[in-house]
């Protein structure tokens, strides 16, 4: 009978290993959008990037989209260019869309916010590979204090 | 002069030759035929002996270092107004570093240092030469199912006290302390990755379990079988498999995540 104990409790060992293992994977994981299921690929360019990074969310009024894939340099001028991969879920997106890198909280990381365009006759959708051409940049503080700088000394 | 280069000459040969020794202990005990229904009953023994008694020691270290994160990250936290990331905090140090680490070091105090003593002492008493004497391989016998038992064991208590730990910081952070309870979890989802954060942590303690199992087994095997030695085998498994766990830690940290 020792035997029998002795499995029983390997067997229950084993069962709440597997049992923290999905706790950790249900409930301190996320199941990210971008990583399952079908997605798309959008480009955009911006003239500063600030702080993002790839894997930063893209973002529709809060909620996740998808995730920033990758962030090269295009162009002759040298363009920062972000490629978003957006979940299939949400594919309606009109081309009068516009993409600007925004902040959460104060000191918080950076992440894209989308805000779709409106839709009428004329503007066409936006599919696979396309370009969102409406972009806003990303806020840099330095920049900002500069400008007012300059605003006080022509005062 | 030449004397105090020639015992650094010896203790240069003996490492290695120790290492020599604990590789060829290594594979002669892990290559072979596998003879799933003799070693079975083996293995679940020393799975019992390795890993089911280790438990209470890791779940209440678990929970008590996840209530002392909670706590010393709410602390720190709540000046910034940035209580809500105490979540992540909680989690990412859990499952990146101390969820593998301290199993690492709490195992090779528990579990590395009685492998070391039992093996040491089957050596004094001559029970390993008995075997041989009886046409059995005590590397078959009594090496290999104690080095599966840590091998699949110490991953199984490092995601236990991880999520013990998340637990308790859970308990600290929101039930006492009150972070508001979505904030927490959702939060710690969104900052907290399966394949770069929780598969990572795994990779880590199956790395530690492979050394810390492998330095005790083999300071036990290859101890001077008197009783002093057998102290010194236990402490030295102790020493050398805490070290090299926290060597082991920086590398791979730096791999995995620098």
């Amino acid at each position: 009978m020792e035997s029998r104990n002795t499995q029983l409790a390997v067997g229950f060992f084993v069962i709440i290993g597997v049992l923290a293992l999905l706790f950790l994977g249900l409930r301190a994981a996320n199941t990210n959008v971008a990583s399952n299921g079908q997605t798309y690929q959008l480009y955009a360019k911006f003239d500063n990037i600030g702080g993002l990074k790839e894997r930063s969310p893209v973002k529709v009024g809060g909620v996740v989209v998808g995730r920033v894939t990758r962030i090269t340099l295009d162009g002759d001028y040298y363009e920062p260019l972000v490629e978003m991969t957006i979940s299939k879920d949400y594919d309606e997106f009109s081309n009068s869309s516009s993409v600007s890198i925004l902040t959460s909280g104060l000191l918080g990381e950076q992440y894209i916010g989308l805000s779709p365009g409106f839709i009428d006759d004329t503007v066409e959708m936006l599919d696979d590979g396309d370009y969102i051409h409406d972009t806003k940049s990303a806020l840099v503080l330095e920049d900002l204090i500069g400008q007012f700088l300059f605003s006080q000394g022509n005062d | 002069m030449l004397d105090r280069v020639a015992s650094l000459g010896k203790t240069i040969l003996d490492s290695i030759a120790g290492a020599g020794q604990a590789m060829v202990m290594l594979l002669r005990a892990l290559i072979g035929k596998p003879q799933l229904r003799k070693s079975w009953p083996l293995l679940m023994q020393q799975m019992y002996s390795v890993g089911v008694l280790s438990l209470v020691i890791i779940i209440v270290s678990g929970l008590f270092i996840g209530m002392v994160l909670g706590l010393q990250g709410y602390t720190i936290l709540v000046d910034f107004g940035a209580e809500q990331s105490l979540g992540p905090m909680v989690a990412l140090s859990l499952l990146r570093e101390l969820g593998p680490v301290v199993t690492a070091l709490l195992f090779a105090g528990r579990a590395g240092s009685a492998l070391t003593a039992e093996i040491g002492l089957m050596k004094a008493t001559e029970q390993l030469s008995s075997l041989e004497m009886m046409a059995v391989d005590p590397l078959r016998r009594v090496i290999s199912p104690r080095f599966w038992a840590g091998f699949y064991s110490m991953p199984l208590l490092a995601i236990i006290f991880s999520a013990v730990g998340i637990y308790g910081g859970y308990l600290v952070g929101v039930r006492w302390l009150g972070v508001d309870e979505g904030a927490f979890w959702s939060v710690m989802q969104s900052n907290v990755e399966w394949g770069q954060d929780i598969l990572n942590g795994i990779i880590k303690s199956l790395v530690f379990a492979f050394t810390v199992t492998w330095i005790a087994l083999h300071k036990g095997f290859h101890c001077t079988p008197t009783s002093v030695g057998i102290s010194r085998a236990t402490t030295s498994t102790v020493v050398t498999a805490s070290l090299a766990v926290l060597g082991l830690d920086f590398v791979l940290t730096a791999l995995m995540f620098g």
